[in-house]
């Protein structure tokens, strides 16, 4: 499903990620920890196709990336830090752009809304709602599409308890797709992964098995 | 692809209808500017060749600053990513974005061509208007292809306010003035059957030119 091989990616000189290599099966759940600036965010991006890998091989639902990212995008999710929703369009006028993006039925955006508890504020612009309403919007969004791979950069940071218990069968471990999560909660983190990678200044500092790493190994990531 | 062009399109139209940030600043410019034209000038109307120049100038000059907003929202909320990542073909952001500019374009000259005929113009712009619509028409074309191909170029560097009008008016020479010696002989006191041919087929050309080339290499200014 996702296959990694010497991955490197560079801004200008400084390498962003360096030499990870790492193997995820379908339906498995990739956890990525570490400080920020340790290049989770890029790795989820170039994960997405939006990131062009600079050497290496990487291998997304079956595709090389780059040359096949034409047949990655339409199967993938992203949640990052932005919403990648407009903030003067309402909810529901968002996901239907989205949908007629992706060819995806308006049903499906009632029932999305539905599902993320905004049906009542869906007609309202954006800016209007609180982030945790917004992040909720966003997670509608990046499930819109029924993506098989979903790429999670912190997907609760805006959340309270109820919400995140909201969106759990959208991106949570029942909704059975396979996924890459950036955590900075080791307990949280650890409880979904079936892999953990933990990063420091781009280059793979651990990487095992969830049920073989220890909380106070991740904690060591941060100091 | 129409269903992908619709859709951007009908995003586009529908965030500037809430933000009101291109189009009405663009005619306010036009506005101030023929006001500005009226008293630096000190004369009380213009024609020929100095008309057509004012109104080419004041109207590119106006264009520009929608050009420069043409992307910002898209940079900045994100929407450029979630568009990279649907299963589409990209060449119908280009599509979709220089409609939305066109369409910006014509209402900026709805109200400007007017005050231009009330506040400098000298001769009548009843009998140039046919021809002028024309030479409008064709100039708009170049104006959105060029500025929505340089706007996308732009909006990803941290100088797109300064980038964008740098690259854009070498670019829309050309078009201005391919635009002004064919409006000149409609707007001269004694007015021209018109426009002259050749200036039509010139913007008509460049036109085309643009077209392909955008339609080319803009897959590749939104790729990382």
């Amino acid at each position: 499903m996702i296959e990694l091989e010497g991955l490197v990616r560079r801004y200008g000189e400084r390498e962003a990620l360096s030499d990870v290599s790492l193997s995820l099966p379908a339906g498995g759940t990739l956890v990525v920890f570490g400080p920020n600036g340790a290049g989770k965010t890029t790795l989820l991006r170039v994960l997405s196709t939006l990131l062009r890998p600079h050497s290496g091989e990487v291998t997304v639902l079956d595709r090389r990336l780059p040359q096949d990212a034409w047949a990655v995008r339409g199967r993938v999710g992203l949640l990052g830090h932005e919403p990648l929703l407009y903030r003067e369009l309402t909810a529901r006028e968002n996901l239907r752009f989205h949908a007629r993006l992706h060819g995806v039925g308006e049903e499906r955006v009632e029932e999305l809304l539905a599902a993320v508890a905004l049906s009542d504020r869906a007609d309202e612009p954006l800016k209007t709602l609180s982030r945790g309403m917004v992040q909720r919007a966003a997670v509608a969004r990046a499930t819109l599409h029924d993506p098989e791979l979903l790429l999670l950069d912190e997907p609760r940071a805006n959340l309270d308890p109820a919400a995140s218990e909201l969106i759990e069968p959208l991106i949570g471990a029942s909704a059975r797709r396979t996924r890459v999560i950036s955590s900075h909660d080791p307990s949280g983190g650890l409880s979904e992964a079936d892999l953990v990678l933990g990063l420091r200044a781009g280059r793979p500092a651990l990487l095992r098995e969830a049920d073989r790493v220890d909380p106070g190994e991740i904690a060591e990531l941060y100091r | 692809m129409r269903r992908t062009v619709a859709a951007l399109l009908r995003k586009e139209l529908l965030v500037e209808l809430r933000t009101l940030e291109s189009v009405p600043g663009m005619s306010l410019f036009a506005l101030t500017t023929f006001v500005v034209f009226h008293f630096a000038l000190n004369q009380n109307s213009v024609s020929g060749d100095e008309a057509a120049g004012i109104l080419w100038v004041t109207l590119l000059f106006a264009a520009m600053l929608g050009v420069n907003r043409l992307f910002v929202a898209d940079a900045d909320q994100g929407g450029f990513d979630a568009f990279l990542l649907a299963p589409v073909d990209r060449s119908a952001m280009l599509l979709a974005k220089a409609l939305a500019l066109l369409a910006y374009l014509l209402v900026l000259e709805l109200v400007a061509v007017p005050a231009f005929a009330l506040l400098l113009l000298g001769p009548s712009l009843g009998q140039a208007l046919p021809d002028l619509l024309v030479v409008l028409a064709l100039a708009d074309l170049g104006v959105a292809v060029i500025g929505t191909l340089v706007a996308a170029l732009a909006v990803r560097t941290r100088a797109r306010d300064l980038l964008g009008p740098l690259l854009a008016l070498p670019l829309l020479m050309p078009v201005v003035i391919g635009a002004a010696r064919a409006t000149s002989p409609l707007l001269g006191l004694v007015h021209a059957e018109h426009s002259p041919a050749r200036w039509l087929l010139t913007l008509g050309l460049y036109d085309l030119v643009f077209g392909l080339i955008a339609y080319a290499v803009f897959d590749f200014l939104l790729e990382d």
